[in-house]
């Protein structure tokens, strides 16, 4: 009896190591098996660990696109399989699975990470093998030095100084300019250096930063911070939060009775914060939303409906198309798009092309002329109104009868 | 400096200290009693978290009924885990890589059942915040730090006080003659791994009070409550608590005084501090 115990106890514990380990390694999503005729494109999303919240979403978008690519004449009549792995959240994993896909899976084409940090990982693998680079979400025009890099996260050449003006320039267009700012940021690599040049930029419009802060990421008590803030008193919090930050700091002001007049978080969590009665008038970046115009084209209605379907499929609690998913699929319809105008696999050629030419994509018209290969700004700002996101800012791209609400 | 300033953050860090307290307890009596370092610890007060979180926001049970049924639960869990480490003889290394492992499924699961995504439980229970003078104090915090010291000073008087605490007290000094008296080592310490994971349910309730829920933040507590365990004292409830109460005002009173950015650093710096004065502590 005992040894049957034993025997079963062992092949449960046998099995559950596998699947461990099978779940760790093996290539999930879009792609079960690979095949001689399809065209390979690889490339790892966090699938697991703290940046798994977001990479889910961008993993839901890429296989949307995938399927719609093959639902189409696929690329150059060929099927395309889309090798997904799971880095983790863990920029070094990333960086050896990069080199697997590219030496031993030998994929066609590489996919984008999430994350700059994990960008910033993988692009000298890219580098070493020649590999064109189309990130969804890397921001740091001053960091993209490899010369086949593009991103899809068109925030333009100087995003520390364009975002910090256009909160401005949102908030002064309601006729509120404001006298103080207390900036608070992460210190990530893409929020510390927004937040460093929101600071240059207030300096150079006359506006007082009573207060300046960085805290690391993972910060659990923003109690004392909050604290702080409430203390300041600023006209305008500018929080440099990703993910779940500016919820927590939120949070932690109302325990203090304390509400922001007016309060903008840099790439934070859009569900929670919209979802939140605390996130009232919150303003943040996008790039794009499931709003008029930007959801008005027939490629944008497809991707929102079928994103939609999947995301609830795969049980997300926040299932809008926004700006995070269609990060993700821009940079697929930019791969694409160089690769059917080339008429090539070749790498260069379509780093080439790419330097020259734009792409029609979901988030708008990208370009990669400026430095670091970074184009057009196509920033937008949105608000937290009535418990939904609008877009108020640029006016071309505003929400229509959306205003900015200011205090 | 302003001195209101000073107190709401000395405020916030007791509060944090509190909490780590609670997370911290159930794995220094295990540490301690058992021999065993239960990274499986951290899981438990997740999974309690999003069963509280399923309770509460999806079934519309009221929150204080959760660790009704929750701790007895988690008691039987731990209980069931504790025989199978008895019966594969996993000693106190072996129990590192085994509970981590344990962890590792416990994340996949969580992600399995609620996605990634972020998950934050709106409930209208303990909202808002007294004024005691010129401070603030938030219910929900004040409720869980009542809750953390009840606990702490509680585990403190049954170990002090009953039989069963003097019977763990003598089962790790010697066994051998502890057995001799009629101490039932086994049952002890199904007991004590029952109780962990009861504890375990019961900070897991308050994790999902007070903060959103992803399957990895687990990981973001190792450290702080692992600097908390160790500079308690193992199996020292009361030490737990101090230290915890330590942690977390000194990191309140970095974020405050000097940069949040330093916060993180505190508790490994006490711990280092502690454990270069007084290297017997483990």
């Amino acid at each position: 009896m005992n040894s049957f115990i034993m025997k079963v106890v062992r092949s449960v514990s046998a099995i559950t190591l596998t699947l461990s380990v099978a779940f760790v390694i093996a290539p999930s999503g879009a792609v079960a098996q690979q095949n001689s005729d399809t065209i390979k494109i690889g490339g790892t999303l966090s699938l697991t660990g703290p940046l798994a919240p977001t990479a889910a979403m961008h993993k839901i978008a890429g296989e949307v696109y995938v399927k719609q690519l093959n639902e189409g004449d696929g690329l150059h009549g060929r099927k395309v399989e889309w090798i997904l792995l799971d880095d983790q959240s863990k920029p070094e994993l990333a960086r050896t699975l990069y080199e697997r896909l590219i030496t031993k899976d030998k994929v066609d084409f590489i996919s984008s990470p999430y994350s700059a940090n994990i960008a910033l990982a993988v692009m000298p693998v890219a580098e070493r093998y020649g590999k064109a680079l189309i990130t969804s979400t890397f921001s740091m025009p001053k960091l993209s030095r490899y010369a086949r890099h593009f991103t899809a996260w068109s925030v333009g050449p100087t995003p520390e100084v364009s975002i910090p003006t256009l909160v401005l320039d949102t908030l002064a267009g309601a006729g509120k300019i404001p006298k103080t700012m207390a900036i608070v940021t992460g210190k990530t690599p893409a929020a510390d250096f927004i937040a460093a040049g929101a600071r240059e930029v207030a300096k150079q419009r006359g506006v007082d930063v009573n207060l300046y802060l960085e805290y690391e990421f993972g910060t659990r008590d923003f109690g004392p911070i909050a604290a702080r803030v409430r203390q300041a008193d600023p006209d305008l919090l500018f929080v440099g939060a990703l993910g779940l930050e500016g919820n927590m700091l939120l949070e932690a002001l109302e325990k203090l009775n304390y509400a922001p007049r007016n309060h903008f978080y840099l790439y934070p969590s859009p569900g929670p914060l919209a979802a939140s009665k605390l996130g009232a008038n919150a303003l943040a970046t996008a790039l794009f939303e499931d709003l008029p115009p930007m959801n008005q084209s027939k490629a944008a209605s497809d991707f929102i409906s079928a994103y939609r379907s999947a995301a609830a499929q795969a049980n997300l609690p926040y299932q809008e198309a926004d700006t995070q998913p269609a990060a993700m699929y821009s940079t697929l319809q930019t791969l694409t798009a160089a690769v059917r105008e080339t008429k090539s696999l070749d790498d260069s050629k379509i780093a080439d092309w790419l330097k020259v030419n734009s792409v029609e994509t979901l988030i708008g018209k990208l370009r990669f002329d400026g430095p670091g290969n970074f184009g057009a700004d196509l920033t937008k700002i949105k608000q937290v109104q009535n418990g939904k996101w609008v877009v108020v800012a640029p006016k071309g791209f505003a929400t229509p009868g959306a205003t900015v609400i200011a205090k | 400096m302003n001195a209101n300033l000073l107190a709401q953050s000395a405020l916030s860090g007791l509060f944090s200290g509190g909490l780590y307290a609670l997370l911290g307890l159930g794995l220094s009596l295990s540490w301690r009693f058992l021999r065993i370092i239960n990274l499986s610890h951290f899981a438990m007060i997740f999974l309690a978290a999003y069963l509280t979180y399923q309770c509460t926001a999806i079934w519309k049970i009221n929150p204080y009924l959760v660790p009704l049924f929750l701790i007895p639960l988690f008691f039987v869990v731990a209980a069931l885990q504790q025989l199978a480490i008895i019966r594969f003889g996993i000693d106190e290394f072996g129990s590192i890589v085994a509970t981590f492992g344990v962890t590792i499924v416990v994340e996949a699961l969580l992600q399995l059942i609620w996605s990634a995504d972020f998950l934050r439980l709106e409930t209208d229970h303990l909202k808002g915040s007294m004024v005691l003078g010129s401070l603030l104090v938030p219910w929900a915090d004040a409720f869980m730090f009542m809750c953390a010291v009840t606990t702490c000073v509680g585990a403190w008087g049954l170990l002090r006080f009953t039989y069963i605490g003097k019977a763990l007290r003598a089962n790790v000094e010697n066994p051998a003659i502890a057995s001799i008296f009629g101490v039932q080592s086994r049952r002890l310490s199904l007991l004590v791994a029952g109780s962990a994971g009861g504890l375990a349910a019961f900070g897991g309730v308050f994790i999902a009070l007070l903060f959103a829920l992803t399957p990895s933040q687990m990981y973001s507590w190792f450290g702080v409550i692992f600097a908390t365990v160790i500079m308690g004292g193992l199996g020292s409830p009361l030490g737990v608590l101090v230290a915890g109460l330590l942690v977390g005002v000194s990191e309140s009173f970095a974020m405050a005084l000097v940069a949040p950015s330093w916060a993180p650093i505190v508790p490994f710096t006490l711990m280092v501090s502690l454990l270069t004065l007084r290297p017997g502590r483990i």
